[in-house]
């Protein structure tokens, strides 16, 4: 992203560009649909929901396929994002004010970059995750292709994994929509205030600021 | 033998009771039993006729390896195979061990505990395990879960097949295609107490006047015992017939899925979804502008 245009009017400034949400995106419908089927799957409690969304059959038909779709657009999210996801000093320092905060004391948090600490954990975590669930599941697609050895840690591995993007998945849209207000506007239609930028991710602001184009 | 022994005792992906569970009286009684007598099997294949046509199955095309042995392996349409092994005595002579290879009808059913699709995969009360293709939604996890790799995934329909018992004959009193069609008396159909006694005495009869030693019955107690045993001239090698397990289990990866990880897994989520909710509730949330309304300020 060029940083001068990052500046808009009315105290605006833009967050996530149109690529970037539409990708976003692509990975968070589609986990959303991978969740539910694989929720049906890990319980007979949840079965039903298989049977809402047309079927045992065709869940079990559309499950690896809109797990291909996730996995690309997690590729993606790398080729975008990897870069900015790099672990610096400032995310230690971010790490050890982590109970602040949780508790809401944003003033004793020091500065971020674009992305904090936190969020490079999850960007990560799902990266890794979403490594691992691609090559389980490719094995559970097609269980006669493979040895059994293989299939018993797929059948094993895939639903632990699951589990760790389901308290991931948790977290961010807990985040994303009720604790952090603003910032589920910022993959919606891009931008946030500038106050958000300053309280959240100062590094990166002052970064935009600087770059600008003086006025007048 | 009767309809009632369709009794259903266990269901595959089931949340709720089981209808035939523990409730009908003699339920040991009704377990039903296929005796193999391996000993007396000529490796005719008129039992993989016979199944092939009353359960009306498409022929497969077969492959000549230079044995005796049908196909390599059993088929979603060819759900009996008689395996054929060379085997070299002590002595340096040859034995042919035929060995009738299906079902082994678990009393506790690795594929069923695998199976997420409710109602694909039953127990009925005499014991026999079937699936139902209406509810399977060809996930193919009861491949994984099978100690035995019985079933046999169909590509085209997406479904998993596997030997029934002949349980449409079963519930009328019939014996099992390939049990009417054994020239031999190899096979031998009846309760389980009855193809028990029956196959211990063989085992004896072996043992004190046909020099095999380790004669035995194959009736595996790590899945609980199957609905079809075995009479070896070699109990303790069993792997030397084509592969059959000695010590089968239901495998500890499907074990620990099915049992502490579903347990653990409910507890995580249900109990981050209640931590994040009480995060909620104790700090509230940050703010886009913090001017004015001043609620996200921590300290309740």
């Amino acid at each position: 992203m060029s940083s001068s245009a990052n500046l808009l009017p009315n105290n605006r400034v833009l967050r996530y560009n149109f690529r970037e949400r539409v990708i976003h995106w692509c990975a968070g419908v589609s986990y959303v649909y991978l969740l539910l089927t694989g929720l049906a799957f890990w319980s007979p409690w949840l079965f039903w929901i298989a049977v809402v969304l047309g079927g045992g059959s065709v869940s079990r038909m559309l499950h690896p396929w809109i797990g291909l779709v996730f996995a690309f657009a997690v590729l993606l999210m790398y080729g975008m994002w990897a870069g900015q996801m790099k672990e610096t000093a400032e995310d230690k320092k971010w790490w050890d004010a982590l109970h602040f905060y949780i508790s809401n004391e944003d003033e004793k948090v020091p500065a971020a970059g674009r992305f904090n600490g936190g969020q490079k954990f999850l960007f990560w975590s799902f990266f890794w995750c979403a490594i691992v669930m691609l090559l389980t599941g490719i094995v559970l697609w097609y269980p006669q292709q493979f040895p059994e050895t293989a299939r018993l840690i797929a059948i094993f591995l895939h639903p632990v994994f699951a589990l760790a993007t389901i308290g991931l998945f948790m977290l961010h849209v807990y985040m994303g929509t009720a604790y952090e207000r603003g910032a589920f506007g910022s993959v919606i239609r891009g931008d946030v205030s500038r106050e958000f930028a300053i309280r959240h991710h100062k590094t990166w602001f002052d970064e935009i600021v600087r770059q600008a184009p003086p006025k007048g | 033998m009767s309809q009632a022994t369709l009794r259903i005792q266990k269901i595959s992906g089931h949340s709720g009771s089981v209808p035939g569970e523990g409730m009908y009286r003699n339920e040991k009684d009704r377990q039903v039993c296929k005796l193999i007598d391996t000993t007396t099997c000529i490796g005719c294949k008129a039992c993989e006729i016979a199944c092939q046509e009353w359960n009306d199955l498409p022929f497969a095309a077969t492959s000549f390896d230079n044995t005796y042995q049908t196909l390599p392996d059993t088929q979603w349409n060819y759900w009996n195979l008689i395996r054929f092994n060379e085997q070299q005595k002590p002595d340096g002579t040859l034995m042919w061990l035929m060995r009738k290879d299906q079902c082994m009808h678990c009393a506790e059913p690795g594929c069923l505990e695998a199976c997420p699709a409710d109602g694909a995969i039953v127990q009925y009360s005499n014991g026999i395990v079937d699936f139902q293709s209406d509810r399977c939604i060809g996930c193919g996890y009861c491949i994984t879960g099978c100690p035995f790799n019985i079933p046999k995934f169909h590509p085209e329909t997406r479904k998993v097949h596997k030997c029934t018992l002949c349980s449409d004959r079963v519930s009328e009193g019939l014996e099992p295609a390939c049990i009417k069609s054994c020239p031999t008396g190899c096979l031998h159909f009846g309760t389980k107490e009855d193809m028990s006694y029956l196959a211990n005495q063989r085992a004896k009869q072996l043992r004190d006047h046909y020099g095999f030693a380790n004669a035995g019955v194959y009736d595996p107690q790590g899945v609980g015992g199957t609905s079809v045993i075995y009479v070896l001239h070699d109990a303790t090698n069993p792997e030397a017939y084509g592969g059959l397990p000695k010590d089968p289990s239901i495998s500890w990866a499907v074990k620990l899925w099915k049992h502490p990880l579903k347990w653990l897994g409910n507890l995580a989520m249900i109990g981050g979804a209640f931590g994040l909710f009480t995060h909620y509730l104790r700090y509230g949330p940050k703010l886009e502008h913090k001017n004015g309304d001043g609620a996200s300020k921590g300290g309740a």
